[in-house]
């Protein structure tokens, strides 16, 4: 479609006559700008100006803010508690990006070259679904179904393991400060993992199937063509999958909230979790101000990477 | 014939993974409908020997369950049209009239979409009772509406850029002003992509828990997810009770899933591409 359009703009640009037709304000345009620019000033820009500056005060949410520079992020240089929660971040980013990403390629790969060809596509849509399905349920309800899959008395994955004789695998997965963060990247693990599947199987689709049947004559195995066929060929949607996927993951807040509440004793804090713990129980709102700029700044680098990162591939690929 | 042999295992692993995904539905679904002494006496795993609904019945009049699912409706349903709306206007300016900046205009919006909400949320709590507007399902709806068109504009402008220049200019030619040309022509044409936005608006703003827990704090405006993720960070309910609250917040979404599957596989696609 792009490239008929593209022609059709050139033809009519080539054959158009100078007198007759004034030419277009296109400015009028902004027009219809104007509604969703007013909206996105009140709801996002002045928040976000608002927020930064009260991260240079100390500042109880009453009262008058009081400049304090950059006090408050001198303070959350020394804080162990912010540490642990970006530390803690980085282990969501391997739950609900890193394993996703391999595991959901690994399985978009395996229905689409294995079970659509040999089973038909039916059976790969079911089992797509099956593995979507988490995807649209919400975090909060996600969290209470697993924390109670997970409790300690009667959960069902103890229950399970007693069931089987392995009673002394038995755990409090999310009671335990050493357990609690690993069951939660579990967890976020099964939550996330629908969304690349599906990516990754659409992705698929573009994949000429005449250079796997090339390579599969020169007696290239499936691992050696999903190497060097599949992967080159979708590396856009990968690159899409781990942008939006570590941003989902530095974000994350509902499951903490649900699963833990960021315990036991801090061991699955997360930056959200922290920002909103210090804003609405301390009220320390200059504080967390900073922890949720901090957060920010991370977001918007890595957005920023990521997106040359693709624009630079891309590129790479038209050379 | 390797190969046959080799098909099935692959098969099967697949089948137990999926199995992996779904279990947790079905441990839901079967233990909602145990009594308390069933689920005390045999535990989580043996199958319900009746159905018993007292416990979901309990549960659904305790947190006035109703109320809640039709405020999940009502918040997301209208987030989800005026953000479609709101995502039309902006994407016609930038795709199809390419006003001056669109390039910034358009890094605005994809910024905006992944700025995290932990940084907008004390302003709009602050501002939003500065106006009265705090604890009321409009400031949450006012709020969705802004975020999720940042994304629905990033979306809508890559896909009316490519729209057919030939289209537009028939119906200039025609004497259609920029306003008929919207209406009648764009938004018609584009209707399966707008259909991808309110589907993925919808649930998205009904899956949403920061911001309507902060918002949101009468009973009476509460949504399904605040609603039960407060009962559940209280620590206060019994196993029945869990369950109960798990079938009923897993059911919706179910819901939605079967209805709406096709065009959640394919919108993802879409979005990803572009």
């Amino acid at each position: 479609m792009t490239v008929t359009a593209e022609k059709g703009a050139r033809a009519t640009g080539k054959h158009q006559h100078p007198g007759p037709r004034s030419p277009r304000p296109r400015n009028s345009y902004a027009l219809f700008l104007l509604p969703g620019a007013l909206a996105a000033l009140a709801v996002i820009v002045v928040p976000f100006l608002m927020n930064t500056a009260v991260s240079f005060t100390s500042w109880q949410g009453v009262g008058d803010p009081k400049w304090t520079g950059l006090a408050n992020y001198r303070d959350l240089l020394d804080d162990a508690e912010f540490w642990a929660s970006f530390r803690h971040s980085l282990f969501m980013v391997v739950a609900m990006a890193a394993v996703p990403t391999v595991v959901g390629l690994v399985l978009a790969a395996a229905l689409f070259d294995y079970i659509a060809k040999h089973f038909g596509t039916r059976i790969a849509a079911v089992l797509r679904a099956c593995f979507y399905l988490p995807q649209v349920l919400p975090i909060a309800v996600a969290g209470i179904v697993w924390s109670w899959i997970l409790a300690p008395d009667n959960g069902s994955l103890n229950a399970l393991l007693k069931a089987v004789g392995l009673g002394s695998w038995q755990q409090d997965w999310l009671g335990d400060p050493d357990i609690a963060l690993y069951s939660v990247m579990g967890v976020m693990v099964w939550v996330q993992l629908g969304f690349p599947l599906v990516v990754f199987m659409a992705g698929l689709q573009r994949v000429d199937p005449q250079l796997h049947e090339a390579a599969e004559l020169d007696g290239a195995g499936w691992w050696r063509r999903f190497w060097h066929i599949t992967l080159p060929q979708i590396r856009p949607e990968i690159y899409v999958v781990l942008t939006w996927c570590t941003i989902a993951a530095l974000k994350v807040f509902g499951a903490v909230y649900v699963l833990t509440k960021g315990g036991p004793g801090g061991a699955t804090d997360v930056p959200s979790y922290f920002s909103f713990t210090t804003f609405f129980e301390k009220t320390q709102v200059g504080y967390g101000a900073a922890i949720s700029t901090v957060l920010t700044v991370i977001i918007l680098v890595l957005s920023l990477a990521f997106l040359k990162l693709q624009t630079r591939a891309e590129e790479g690929d038209r050379a | 014939m390797t190969t046959a042999l080799r098909r099935y295992p692959v098969l099967i692993a697949l089948c137990i993974a999926a199995l992996f995904m779904v279990v947790p539905f079905l441990i839901v679904v079967v233990n909602a409908v145990k009594s308390p002494a069933e689920y005390s006496e045999h535990g989580p795993l043996s199958l319900p020997k009746g159905v018993y609904l007292d416990g979901l019945k309990d549960f659904w009049q305790r947190v006035d369950y109703g109320q809640k699912l039709f405020n999940s409706a009502l918040i997301s349903g209208s987030v989800a049209l005026l953000a479609a709306a709101l995502s039309v206007l902006n994407a016609y300016a930038i795709g199809i009239g390419r006003i001056k900046g669109r390039t910034w205009v358009l890094a605005f919006f994809v910024l905006a979409n992944m700025l995290p909400q932990e940084t907008l949320v004390y302003p709009i709590y602050y501002l939003s009772k500065q106006v009265g507007l705090y604890d009321t399902r409009l400031s949450v709806i006012i709020v969705f509406t802004v975020i999720q068109a940042a994304f629905g504009t990033y979306l809508l402008s890559s896909v009316l850029g490519q729209f057919p220049r030939e289209i537009l200019e028939a119906a200039r030619i025609d004497g259609a002003n920029k306003w008929q040309v919207l209406w009648r022509i764009v938004v018609p044409v584009s209707r399966p992509t707008i259909g991808v936005l309110l589907v993925f608006f919808f649930i998205w703003t009904w899956n949403e828990f920061l911001l309507p827990l902060v918002m949101l704090i009468s009973n009476d405006n509460q949504t399904v997810s605040v609603a039960l993720g407060v009962l559940q960070g209280q620590r206060l309910m019994d196993a029945t009770m869990t369950n109960a609250a798990a079938l009923l917040g897993v059911l919706p979404a179910i819901v939605f899933f079967l209805v709406f599957q096709r065009t959640l596989t394919r919108g993802i696609a879409v979005g990803a591409v572009k």
